[in-house]
């Protein structure tokens, strides 16, 4: 989105942002009504990285391609999680990241469909047909594509176990901890991703909390869960997440938000410890909170936990 | 990102709860900004006998809020309208400069506070 937001105050581009619903999904019906006769391009997340949900990919790719649009989607949360296969598939451009299949950080791809034409990136040698100048990396090519024929391999397989872990995560936090919500589409959401908000807890404490009981955070690389806060309060940006603001949710559980992301190197024990911690600090936290006493001042007794 | 000092009073944090028979009530924030900071001051014979919070709040918050109960027992109802937020922060050992707000937090229901004891609404 930055990308296009500098092409508008630069370039003088019109960019439509196109609304989602409250599951995270773009609506078909509103990317066509959006098409103009002199739109040039759509460039659409495949997955989104805040709250998981897997768009709707060939049928958007396909409304373009359909009106003579050129069609682009950044896959760089999906590679590896979600198969696809671009020969087949009605997407003319597609990007992702080596970092996020376990490839070397700094290396990533663009897929770019015979016949469609671009201008340079980079101007000066001939390197990349033209495209973008400069000597090839060629170790970290050749490690991408190895880390991509991997992942071919190991996708289905790989992105089941995940899932069973993550679903293991979500049945056992849901169980245990009431008023939370669920973020996202739980149809088309990827394997790994699960966004929760905690009523009358803030995130950034809550990750903090986590962090001292031994979570590891921000690395999805490393043993232990991944943690992060869609909240304001965890940096100095002080923006909440415009992503779960835009799929409606309420600014109170935008603090209160927290994805939790699994991979790779993640086991049942990994489930096992965030099912003991999470809960107790959710609980010291919420004792903590004066918007819990409200709350329970205000609701009917707690259903018992299991 | 926080000195030890902050992180002690996230994990630890001193007078955590309500307070039975507080006569000074305040509260600062809003649920929408995420953060919300509730003060209980137990005063007698004008000085602080005890104090307690509650906050909904970042790491920083419900640090600052532990601070603030433990500098204002003790003092009088005059030597509470002198503290800043400045010496909240200073008390923590300094804070991110981003998280500052989460002081000005603090004083505000400090203030708030008092106004209460002033109104006489928790007297009694």
């Amino acid at each position: 989105m930055n990308t296009c937001q500098y092409l508008e105050k630069e370039h003088g581009f019109e960019v439509t942002y196109l609304p989602v619903d409250g599951e995270g999904l773009i609506r078909p019906q509103d990317l066509a009504a959006s098409l103009r006769p002199d739109t040039i391009l759509v460039s659409l997340m495949f997955a989104n990285n805040e709250i998981g949900t897997v768009e709707p990919i060939e049928e958007l790719g396909a409304l373009c391609r359909e009106k003579g649009v050129l069609f682009h989607t950044d896959a760089v949360q999906a590679a590896g999680k979600v198969p696809f296969d671009v020969k087949s598939w009605p997407v003319d451009m597609l990007s992702i990241s080596g970092h996020k299949l376990c490839a070397p950080k700094g290396m990533g791809a663009l897929y770019i469909r015979r016949g469609t034409r671009l201008h340079p990136l980079l101007q000066g040698g001939s390197h990349e047909k033209n495209r973008r100048a400069g000597t090839e990396n060629v170790a970290g090519a050749v490690a991408l594509g190895t880390a991509c024929e991997l992942a071919g391999k190991e996708t289905k397989a790989e992105e089941a176990r995940v899932r069973a872990l993550r679903d293991r995560l979500e049945k056992g936090l849901l169980d245990r901890i009431p008023f939370v919500r669920i973020n996202g589409s739980v149809s088309r959401r990827l394997s790994n991703t699960l966004n929760l908000s905690f009523e009358c807890v803030e995130g950034e404490s809550l990750v903090l909390a986590l962090d001292q009981a031994g979570f590891t955070l921000h690395r999805a690389d490393l043993p232990g869960i991944a943690a992060s806060t869609g909240s304001a309060c965890a940096s100095g940006i002080l923006e909440p997440s415009h992503v779960l603001a835009a799929i409606g949710v309420p600014p109170q559980l935008v603090h209160g938000s927290v994805r939790f992301s699994l991979g790779h190197f993640n086991t049942e024990a990994d489930v096992d410890v965030a099912l003991d911690v999470v809960p107790a600090v959710v609980e010291r936290l919420r004792t903590l909170s004066p918007l819990w006493e409200d709350k329970l001042a205000s609701s009917p007794p707690l259903p018992q936990a299991s | 990102m926080y000195s030890a000092h902050v992180m002690d009073h996230f994990q630890n944090p001193r007078n955590a709860g309500d307070l039975p028979g507080a006569n000074a009530v305040g509260s600062a924030g809003n649920p929408s900004c995420g953060d919300v900071l509730r003060l209980y001051l137990k005063i007698e014979n004008g000085r602080v006998a005890q104090a307690s919070f509650k906050t909904f709040g970042c790491g920083a918050a419900i640090a600052t809020s532990s601070i603030l109960t433990e500098m204002v027992k003790g003092k009088t109802v005059e030597e509470l309208r002198a503290v800043t937020n400045a010496q909240v922060v200073e008390a923590l050992g300094g804070l991110p400069p981003f998280k500052a707000h989460c002081s000005v937090l603090a004083e505000d229901a400090l203030r708030s506070a008092l106004a209460d004891y002033s109104s006489g609404n928790g007297a009694g």
